[in-house]
C-alpha cells in the first residue's frame, strides 16, 4: 500500500475565523477520494492548502513521501481544477493543454503527441484548434482535465468541477469521470457538495462540516453507518425521530416518544438510560400498511399529507402526533399503493434495527 | 414616405445629437477644413495665392523639418514604452496585490498630480531639478555631489516629465482590463508549473493587450502632440515637431506652411499607429471600448 497524499492535522485560520479545524486523511495510490460538505464549511480553503495557494496555519501535508512545507505551486507535483476551470481564453485547446508541458520544456513534437493522446482520452479528438468560447460546458470540462492529466500529477484535485452543468450533463460527467479515474489510474481528490457525485464516483469520502472531518468511510458504510447525527442527515434522505432513552440491551435503544409512545431503535453505539436521543430512518426502510404477522415492527398510525410523484424516486409525507417532524416514505411504484391518497390513514412500520439511534449532546 | 410617429421617435435622438453635432462640425472640422485648404495655398512670386504642394514638400527638403519629426516620433515611441512598462506593475499593484480596501485610495493617488495644471507640475519638476534645485540642495549636503549638477534641459529629463505626464493615461485603461482578469487565470498558470515571468508573458500581457494598446494610443499621441514639456524641460537642441509648427504660425507667421505641418503630424501618427495595432493584432474598435 503506497500512499500519494497524506494531511495531517491541518488546520487553517483567517484572522479569528477558522475555516479548517484539525484534518486529518490519507489518500492511498490511484484512489478516488471525495470530501464532501455543505457550501462554506472549509473544502475549497483545504484544497488550495493542498495545492500551495495558502499555507497551512498547523500541521503538515504530504505528497508521497515529501513534506510541502515552502513548496510553492509550480514546484509541487498536484494539478488543481478549479471551480471555474479557469481555462485561458486567448489560447486555443491545443495551446492549453500544452501550457504545462511547454513549461516542462518538452519539444514541440513531444508536446504535440501528447495533446492528441490525451483529446483522445477525454473524447475531444480533433478539437486541437477550437477557441475556448466555442466549447460547450461539458468540452470545456474535458479540456480542464485533460490539461491538468496530461502533467501525469501524482494527485489530481478536483473542485467541484461539475458544478456549473445541467443536471443531465453532470449524470453523464459523473459515469465519465469515473472511467476516466480508472484508466489512468491517477490518484483523485475530489471536492462537492453533492451526495450523489461523491457516492457514485468515490472509493473513499470524507464528510465534512464547519471545517471538520466528520466521517471518513466507504460510500456504502457513510449511508448505512453514520458516524454522526450529521452525516445522517447529510447524506440522503432521512427521518428524525427524537425521544428519551428508557432502557438499552444488544445495540437497541428503547426511545420515549413527545407523545408517550416507546419504539425500539437499532443502535452503534451504547445509550445510557436517561439521555435524549434521536432516531433517524431512511425513507426506503419504512413499509406502508405492513402485514400483520411481521416481527419485531414499529408500527405508526399516520395521515398522509401529500404524495409527492417522482417515478421511480416517488415518495409521500406523512404527519403524526407521534412524529416531531414530517415523515418521508418511499412509495413503490407497483401498483400495491396505488389507492393511497392525501389524506388517508395508514400504518406505517420499520424494523427494530433499521435505523440509527444517536444521544443528542 | 415617414409617418408620423417615425418621426416622432427620432425626434429625442435630433434633440440629443445636435449640441454634439455641432461641436463636432463648428469647433473641429470646420477650423480644419480650413487649415487643409491653407495648407495648399502658397504665395508666388507676384504676390498672389495660389494652389501648390509646396508646403509639403518642403518638410521632405529641408532635413532639419523630417529630422526633428523622426526624433520627436521617436522619443514619443520611447515615452509610450517606458510609461507602459511603469504603469504595468502600478496597475498590477492596484488590482491584484493591494487589500481591497486600499484600491480606492492607491487610484486617488495616482489622480492627485492631475488636479493641478501640466504648467504647475512641469514648474515643480524644474523647482526640483534646476541647478540651485532641491535634488541639487540634499545631493551637495549629503556629500554624494560637490558641484550642483544641471539636471534640467537634456532628453532625459525631458523623457522623465513625459511619462510623468502620461501616466494616468495608461495606468486607468490598464486597471479596467486587468479587473476583468479572472485571478483564477493567474493561479491555474502557476499550478501548470510557470514561473511569474511566464504568466506575466503568456496571461497578463496578452489578456491586458486592448488596454495596453488604447493606453499606448493616447499615450502616444498626448506625447507626439506635448508642447510644454519639451519645451520646458528639454535642451536647446532637444526640438520637438510641435515647436516647429508653433515658429511656423507664430514667428514665421506662414500660416500655410503651419497647416501643412500639423496634418503631416496627424497623418504620419495615424499612420505609425495603423501599424502598431497591425503589429500587435488589435482593432481599432475593440481597443476603444
Ligand atoms: N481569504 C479568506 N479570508 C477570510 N475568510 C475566508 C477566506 N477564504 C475563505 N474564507 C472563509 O472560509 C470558509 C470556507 O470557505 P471555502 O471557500 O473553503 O468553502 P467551500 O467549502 O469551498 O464552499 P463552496 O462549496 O461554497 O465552494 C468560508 O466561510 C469563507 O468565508
Ligand atoms: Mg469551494
Amino acid at each position: 500500500m503506497h500512499i500519494d497524499l497524506s494531511v495531517k492535522h491541518v488546520s487553517k485560520r483567517f484572522e479569528s475565523f477558522t475555516a479548517v479545524d484539525d484534518v486529518c486523511f490519507e489518500v492511498e495510490k490511484g484512489k478516488f477520494f471525495s470530501i464532501l460538505g455543505p457550501s462554506g464549511c472549509g473544502k475549497t480553503t483545504l484544497l488550495r492548502m493542498i495545492a500551495g495557494f495558502e499555507e497551512p496555519s498547523e500541521g503538515n501535508i504530504f505528497i508521497g513521501a515529501q513534506n510541502m512545507a515552502d513548496i510553492p505551486p509550480n514546484r509541487r507535483p498536484v494539478n488543481l481544477i478549479f471551480q471555474h476551470l479557469a481555462l485561458f481564453p486567448m489560447m486555443n485547446v491545443a495551446e492549453n493543454i500544452g501550457f504545462g508541458l511547454a513549461r516542462r520544456n518538452e519539444s514541440k513534437a513531444e508536446i504535440k503527441k501528447k495533446v492528441a493522446d490525451i483529446l483522445e482520452r477525454v473524447n475531444l479528438p480533433g478539437f486541437d484548434s477550437k477557441k475556448i468560447h466555442q466549447l460547450s460546458g461539458g468540452q470545456k470540462q474535458r479540456v480542464a482535465i485533460a490539461r491538468s492529466l496530461v502533467l501525469d500529477p501524482t494527485v489530481l484535485l478536483l473542485d467541484e468541477p461539475l458544478g456549473a452543468l445541467d443536471l443531465k450533463l453532470r449524470e453523464q460527467m459523473k459515469i465519465e469521470l469515473k472511467k476516466l479515474q480508472e484508466e489512468v489510474g491517477t490518484t483523485f481528490v475530489y471536492i462537492t457538495h453533492d451526495q450523489s457525485e461523491a457516492l457514485v464516483m468515490s472509493d473513499h469520502v470524507a464528510v465534512m462540516n464547519e471545517g471538520r472531518f466528520e466521517q471518513i468511510d466507504r460510500p456504502q458504510n457513510l449511508y448505512s453507518k453514520p458516524a454522526s447525527p450529521f452525516v445522517a442527515r447529510f447524506v440522503g434522505n432521512n427521518n428524525r425521530l427524537p425521544g428519551t432513552c428508557v432502557g438499552y440491551a444488544d445495540g437497541i435503544a428503547e426511545l420515549k416518544l413527545t407523545s408517550g409512545e416507546t419504539i425500539a431503535a437499532g443502535t452503534e453505539r451504547q445509550i445510557t438510560p436517561g439521555a435524549q436521543a434521536e432516531l433517524f430512518i431512511r425513507p426506503e426502510s419504512i413499509i406502508i400498511e405492513p402485514a400483520e404477522e411481521l416481527p419485531e415492527l414499529n408500527r405508526i398510525q399516520v395521515m398522509v399529507s401529500s404524495i409527492l410523484f417522482d417515478g421511480a424516486n416517488s415518495q409521500l409525507l406523512a404527519t403524526s402526533p407521534a412524529l416531531a417532524e414530517e415523515f418521508l416514505i418511499s412509495l413503490p411504484q407497483n401498483r400495491q399503493y396505488e389507492h393511497i391518497c392525501a389524506g388517508d390513514r395508514v400504518e406505517i412500520g420499520w424494523d427494530f434495527r433499521a435505523g440509527n439511534c444517536f444521544t443528542v449532546p | 414616405m415617414k409617418t408620423l410617429a417615425e418621426a416622432k421617435s427620432k425626434l429625442p435622438l435630433f434633440i440629443f445629437l445636435t449640441p454634439i453635432l455641432l461641436w463636432l462640425i463648428l469647433l473641429i472640422v470646420l477650423p480644419h477644413l480650413d487649415l487643409l485648404r491653407m495648407s495648399f495655398r502658397i504665395e508666388n512670386d507676384y504676390g498672389d495665392m495660389v494652389w501648390s504642394v509646396n508646403n509639403y514638400l518642403e518638410f521632405f527638403r529641408e532635413p532639419i523639418y523630417w529630422l526633428t519629426f523622426t526624433r520627436t516620433a521617436l522619443y514619443a515611441i520611447i515615452v509610450t514604452f517606458l510609461t507602459l512598462c511603469i504603469s504595468l506593475p502600478v496597475a498590477f499593484y492596484i488590482t491584484k496585490v493591494a487589500p481591497p480596501k486600499f484600491k480606492g485610495f492607491l487610484s486617488l493617488l495616482l489622480l492627485m498630480p492631475f488636479w493641478v495644471s501640466e504648467l504647475v507640475r512641469i514648474y515643480g519638476w524644474m523647482i526640483l531639478l534646476r541647478e540651485s534645485g532641491v535634488v541639487n540642495h540634499f545631493l551637495l549636503r549629503w556629500g554624494v555631489l560637490r558641484q550642483p549638477v544641471e539636471m534640467l534641459y537634456n532628453d532625459v529629463a525631458m523623457t522623465m516629465g513625459l511619462v510623468y505626464t502620461s501616466m494616468l493615461f495608461m495606468v486607468v485603461p490598464l486597471l479596467s482590463v486587468l479587473d476583468s482578469l479572472d485571478d483564477s487565470l493567474i493561479e491555474a498558470a502557476f499550478d501548470l508549473g510557470s514561473s511569474m515571468i511566464t504568466i506575466v508573458w503568456k496571461i497578463i500581457i496578452p489578456h491586458a493587450m486592448p488596454g495596453i494598446a488604447s493606453g499606448s494610443i493616447v499615450v502616444f499621441m498626448l506625447s507626439l502632440g506635448n508642447y510644454l514639456t519639451p519645451n520646458l524641460m528639454g535642451g536647446k537642441n532637444s526640438l520637438w515637431f510641435t515647436e516647429q509648427i508653433y515658429n511656423q504660425f507664430i514667428a514665421s507667421f506662414n500660416w500655410n506652411q503651419g497647416s501643412a505641418f500639423g496634418f503631416l503630424l496627424l497623418i504620419i501618427s495615424s499612420l505609425i499607429i495603423f501599424v502598431g495595432l497591425k503589429l500587435t493584432k488589435q482593432k481599432l474598435s475593440g481597443v476603444i471600448q
